[in-house]
């Protein structure tokens, strides 16, 4: 019987499997820990003051804020009501540029850098008007 | 482990009751925690079918008409273009003999001959656009503005073909370059976007009439045909009004006295 286990051109073979392996993974051990931190939102001004509060809680805006967007852009233009009522009875006028961004006057340091961050493009602001970006 | 057929049942029962009951705990558990709600503003102008006459006994030039397109156009972000084939209208001017073709005749008497006529959407009874709308960006409210909800709009132009009286514009360019003056309380529009006259419903959202109306000086009436004691109602019970395009019926809600 004649012995299979033999393996050809060894040397060539795994070198040429090392330089596969090396290469496959540069960009992972290039990059090695050089990834960028993940932004902290900046609160300035208005927001600031208001502290932990938005129109709802941190932890809630943070999780859920593209969904509210989304519900008050139907609620307001479909079924005409622009008024939010949150959790704890406060109202709210339902508007991207006039009630977001009246608080959160910083477009580009409050949305745009975790936006860019975590490579999303919302297109908010292809009709929506930035105020600041417009005086 | 032996295991008989009645304890296996018996085992079955228990959990399947302790998954029905985990639901019911977790309502109970839940408590008064008040969910967040959305309502109209207080002061809202409501109605079953908002429409519009214009008074043109009361407009003598296209000095008369101006100002009501130009607040239409400054607080709706409408850009101007130069160019004819780009141009977006939500409320423009228009001769006798286009916005009403039917009743065109060579022997028109000259004040209606060259009258300009304020011509906008319709906001129709039985609106055409709102049928082809494929993605039904444009829709019929309850006070029956027929509205466009911007960020559904595909671009297809369906019903800019169904619209009987070229009421509506499509961005062929981003319109934000030629917007002379920015209402960053209004939104604008992108490329690839139909848009058209709204009836102000940003407006009377708040309370407010409709702009042109405002200052137009009494040429336009605006209310609510389902209010027999309406103002507008009372208008047209004493004025002979025609309409555009009547015998397509549509159903516009523009009237107009001549």
């Amino acid at each position: 019987m004649p012995n299979n286990k033999k393996m050809y051109d060894k040397g060539k073979v795994i070198a040429g499997l090392c330089i596969f392996v090396v290469m496959i993974t540069f960009p992972f051990w290039y990059n090695l820990g050089k990834a960028a931190p993940a932004p902290e939102p900046k609160l300035i001004g208005k927001a600031a003051e208001a502290g932990q509060q938005c129109v709802e809680s941190k932890e809630y805006m943070k999780a859920e804020h593209m969904q509210i967007l989304n519900d008050w852009r139907e609620t307001v233009v479909r079924d005409a009501k622009r008024i939010y009522v949150n959790s704890s009875g406060k109202k709210f006028e339902m508007s991207l540029s006039n009630t977001c961004l009246d608080c959160h006057t910083e477009k580009a340091e409050f949305c745009d850098k975790c936006h860019n961050y975590a490579s999303v493009s919302p297109y908010c602001w292809d009709c929506h008007v930035d105020p600041k970006e417009e005086m | 482990m032996e295991s008989g057929r009645r304890s296996f049942l018996k085992i079955a029962g228990l959990s399947a009751l302790g998954l029905g009951v985990r639901p019911v705990i977790e309502v109970l558990a839940s408590g008064e925690a008040a969910k967040p709600t959305v309502m109209k503003g207080e002061n809202i102008l409501t109605a079953k079918r908002w429409a519009l006459v214009v008074d043109t006994r009361k407009i003598e030039s296209e000095e008369d008409l101006e100002p009501m397109i130009e607040i239409c156009d400054k607080i709706h972000n409408v850009p101007k273009f130069e160019n004819k084939r780009h141009e977006i209208k939500w409320i423009w001017m228009e001769e006798f003999k286009h916005a009403f073709p039917t009743q065109e005749h060579e022997f028109l008497d000259e004040r209606v001959e060259h009258l300009p006529f304020l011509t906008l959407c319709n906001h129709c009874e039985k609106p055409a656009c709102v049928r082809v709308c494929p993605t039904k960006a444009t829709f019929k409210r309850q006070d029956g503005i027929v509205l466009m909800d911007f960020h559904r709009c595909i671009g297809c132009r369906f019903c800019m073909a169904a619209c009987p009286y070229g009421s509506r514009s499509f961005n062929f360019r981003d319109p934000r370059p030629f917007i002379k003056e920015i209402n960053s309380k209004f939104p604008t529009r992108m490329k690839g976007v139909v848009e058209k006259c709204n009836f102000c419903a940003e407006r009377l959202a708040v309370g407010k009439i409709p702009a042109c109306v405002e200052v137009s000086n009494g040429a336009l009436i605006f209310g609510d045909l389902d209010d027999s004691e309406s103002e507008i109602r009372e208008t047209l019970r004493t004025n002979y009004t025609i309409r555009r395009k009547p015998a397509l019926g549509a159903g516009p809600s523009i009237f107009y006295i001549v």
